[in-house]
């Protein structure tokens, strides 16, 4: 690899193993915060007595944490919830988001202010110009119990502006979708985009948004249909993210629904990836030059991914190859020694921005893909 | 390998994302096929009165002989599929290895594609009942009576979504192009071909390329092709009817129940009838909806069964190159392993019996399609189940009914043929509404007169007949 934009190789790779350095010793202090008796939580207290090592002694690095079994998602379903929050969080207020649902017992996580945490490092990767201080904001997403509408409501506020929002719950497109009742669904969709129609256009200065992106595209097109657009109605940021999002789709959004790249139509977009469990992957800038190819790099060492080989999960794949998405978290919050996300991409080098491994191409993990309802809002 | 891009008003697109079509029994890719998501569907869709504009500015009379040349290109030229020429060997080749057709049925499907364009001009006076096509231009005019008609388009493009593996039914949408009505298709993810193929002979007989949208893609595609043109085609399964029924905006196609009645005024000769009950059963490998999957008569049923059994029991799966072949193949295997699972809960009913038994095993599987060989099925009462069912393959349940209750007991019925000379069976045929076409007399239900409307007139989908007065101005 030759230089990375104006910093030569030698200082790249020194940061590259800075990053390193410094998830290590969050790993060390993580592991020891959720292990000890006076700080960690009921959950990872009882589950050490099931370890065949001891975290406190064993894990000195990130790799270790290959020690330890994958998490596995269902130990979030039903309660209760409260023994998932750190004893050295006792008597904080207590947030829970839900994730899945559409039948029987939701996932919960627990949170107290890992969401604004996130927001907050995620709002330093925005171009003031495109998301300028003090603009208002809409939140064109799925609410209710999740994670996202509060986190996109505290990212507007963390930047001096106000969000506003609209009603939206997964669960019941979801629904609509299995039961076939697509003018059901078509009639939900536009009940939502109308609501933010209104807001657009009812003066309030909203400059950035989030949205997903087919709710982006119904937005877009119901603007268009009372003769104006994103553009006009003064959108200048978007950050997009919740579904599939592919370089085709990202194509066809800068080129023909906002109308070129940024310094032509005024407004840029950035993908995120996201769940409850991590929070908030930014993407490197999106050009045509590139091929609108989409890298995500979480937000380490809060979080970290790997890209892993499909038949052993503890081996991380090369360069440019294609694995499964691994997923940590490493808060003080909440502790995941190594998820397997149900998504596949290619694992991507460290860059300049962010100096460590990154993951492009993400879509559903081919194995549960026919099983997986996506593209719902 | 070929590529094939998606089309936006004649214009070839570049996509970013590709889904590979596979050969059926190798699991090896022979196309790639760029994809569009909803976005781009719904974007060009707000544009689709520029495809019928493009049409209108060609007069009718043009277009169908374009319609006309376009069927002499399709079954017997070269033409620029994608970013290869393709020759009619090429389409052969790729569409069975794709669908799992064997070629010659891929040959015969070409065909008769072909017959009904180059009938366009017979077909649409028929469909029209001789309406001067130029009223359907115009949206009025004067049929000749002293009084206005008028013909409303409902649309300015037809959107399709186009099956996976059933070549013949592209004959249903190619009226619309004469019909100055604009085309916006979602291809089939293993049959691309037929669609591709036919636009490029339309576009290089002269037709305006601003009127053809070929859109593969997902569901999200498909959903958008549906929700954004007032007049859509579907093809699926039950299910599917069942979704879009009484939908004015849709006309969706699906399994058709097709039958055999045999009266009990000729049933005793049933024999004369064989080869017709044979070649309903088993042509096109027994997937269309055109396909007998009933054959009722009062008596004789079980040497009935037992003959046609002993025709096409012993068909086996050949290389589809085989000009003997007579069974496609399931390119998703797990839809013959399904499929067999429901025969299997239907011989397990009391009543019910596999005529085909010692013909050998009926699923075969192979690495990446499999098989199912004829079947057919005694049923001793119209109360079976398996009397109202169809499957994908040649498929027929031959059931015992008096003559007096069939009409009564078949259900819905896409074609029905009723070989009887009795005229008041034949009365109550005619009357009967669960049948949609009925052939009187021994005419395998396979055989289609495309000059009569098929699951309803396309003239009346696209069109609507309404009232369209006009009173001069007084003089200024």
């Amino acid at each position: 690899m030759g230089a990375v934009g104006e910093v030569s190789e030698a200082e790249f790779q020194s940061s590259v193993s800075a990053s390193l350095d410094r998830l290590n010793e969050h790993t060390l202090k993580t592991v020891h915060w959720h292990f000890s008796d006076e700080t960690g939580s009921p959950f990872w207290l009882e589950k050490k007595a099931e370890l065949n090592f001891d975290p406190l002694k064993d894990i000195g690095s990130f790799d270790d944490l290959k020690k330890f079994p994958h998490f596995e998602d269902e130990w979030l379903r039903g309660g209760p919830i409260r023994r998932w929050v750190p004893k050295g969080h006792a008597n904080k207020p207590v947030y829970v988001f839900e994730t899945g649902g559409t039948t029987g017992v939701p996932k919960s996580r627990m949170v107290i202010e890992d969401h604004w945490k996130d927001y907050e490092l995620f709002s330093e990767t925005l171009p003031e110009k495109y998301f300028p201080r003090g603009a208002n904001w809409l939140m064109l997403g799925p609410s209710g119990p999740r994670r996202l509408r509060v986190a996109v409501e505290h990212l507007a506020q963390h930047r001096d502006g106000i969000c506003f929002c609209i009603d939206l719950d997964p669960r019941w497109v979801v629904k609509l979708i299995k039961k076939g009742w697509m003018e059901h669904l078509e009639e939900y969709k536009k009940h939502c985009v109308d609501q933010a129609v209104t807001i657009l256009t009812a003066g309030h200065d909203v400059k950035c948004m989030f949205a997903t992106p087919k709710l982006l595209e119904s937005l877009s097109e119901a603007l268009e249909e009372k003769g104006t657009s994103l553009a006009e109605v003064g959108i200048t940021g978007i950050f997009s993210g919740g579904t599939e999002f592919t370089s085709q789709w990202t194509r066809f959004c800068v080129e023909e629904m906002l109308g070129g790249p940024p310094e032509e139509s005024g407004i840029y977009m950035t993908p995120t990836y996201g769940n409850t469990l991590m929070g908030l992957a930014c993407s490197k800038p999106i050009t045509a030059e590139d091929g609108y190819k989409i890298a995500y790099y979480a937000p380490q060492p809060r979080a970290a991914t790997e890209v892993v080989t499909f038949d052993d999960y503890n081996q991380v794949v090369g360069y440019g190859e294609t694995g499964r998405v691994k997923l940590y978290t490493l808060t003080d919050e909440f502790f995941v020694p190594g998820f397997m996300e149900r998504d596949e991409g290619e694992r991507e080098r460290p860059i300049g921005s962010y100096p460590w491994d990154g993951v492009s191409g993400v879509r559903p993990f081919h194995e549960l893909a026919s099983a997986t309802t996506v593209g719902v809002y | 390998m070929i590529t094939l891009n998606p089309l936006r008003w004649g214009k070839q697109y570049e996509s970013l994302e590709f889904n590979d079509v596979v050969h059926f029994d190798t699991g090896q890719p022979i196309a790639r096929v760029g994809t569009v998501g909803g976005g781009i569907v719904a974007k060009d869709l707000r544009k689709a009165d520029q495809a019928r504009q493009a049409l209108l500015e060609v007069p009718t009379d043009e277009l169908i002989a374009m319609s006309k040349r376009a069927a002499e290109l399709f079954e017997n030229e070269s033409l620029p599929v994608g970013d290869s020429m393709q020759s009619v060997d090429d389409f052969v080749h790729q569409q069975s290895a794709s669908t799992g057709l064997p070629e010659h049925m891929c040959r015969s499907n070409m065909a008769k594609n072909s017959f009904v364009l180059s009938r366009m001009d017979e077909i649409l006076q028929c469909l029209t009942r001789g309406l001067d096509l130029s009223i359907l231009t115009n949206g009025y005019g004067d049929e000749g009576r002293g009084v206005t008609v008028s013909f409303q388009a409902q649309t300015p493009v037809l959107g399709a979504i186009l099956p996976n593996n059933s070549p013949g039914v592209h004959t249903l949408w190619l009226p619309a192009i004469p019909l100055q009505i604009g085309l916006a298709l979602k291809p089939g993810s293993q049959e691309p071909w037929t669609p591709y193929r036919m636009v490029s002979a339309f576009m290089q007989a002269g037709v305006p390329a601003a009127a053809f949208g070929l859109y593969p893609g997902g569901h999200d595609a498909g959903g958008a092709i549906m929700a954004k043109t007032p007049r859509s085609m579907i093809f699926g399964s039950a299910q599917t009817l069942a979704q879009h029924a009484g939908n004015p905006r849709v006309q969706a196609h699906g399994p058709g129940f097709s039958k055999i009645m045999l009266g009990d005024d000729i049933v005793d000769d049933w024999e004369q009838y064989l080869d017709v009950m044979v070649e309903s059963v088993l042509s096109n490998s027994g997937r269309s909806c055109i396909n007998c999957s009933g054959i009722w008569a009062s008596r004789h049923t079980r040497e009935i069964a037992a003959a046609i059994a002993e025709k096409i029991g012993p068909v086996d799966a050949l290389p589809p190159t085989d000009p003997n072949s007579q069974l496609a193949a399931f390119t998703v295997p797990a839809m013959a392993t399904g499929t067999w699972s429901m025969v299997q809960q239907d011989l397990a009913e009391s009543g019910v019996t596999d005529m085909t038994a010692e013909y050998g095993d009926k699923l075969i599987e192979r690495d990446h399609c499999a098989y199912l060989r004829p079947m057919v099925v005694h049923a001793d009462s119209p109360e079976r189940a398996v009397a109202s069912k169809e499957y994908m393959f040649p498929f027929v349940s031959v059931v015992e009914c008096p003559e007096a209750q069939m009409l009564r007991n078949i259900g819905p019925t896409l074609i029905g043929t009723v070989i009887s000379a009795n005229e008041s069976l034949i009365h109550a045929a005619s009357q009967c509404v669960e049948i949609d076409r009925l052939n009187i007399g021994p005419l395998a239900t396979n055989r289609i007169n495309w000059l009569q409307p098929h699951e309803g007139n396309i003239i009346e989908f696209l069109y609507r007949n309404r009232a369209y007065q006009i009173a001069p101005m007084p003089a200024s």
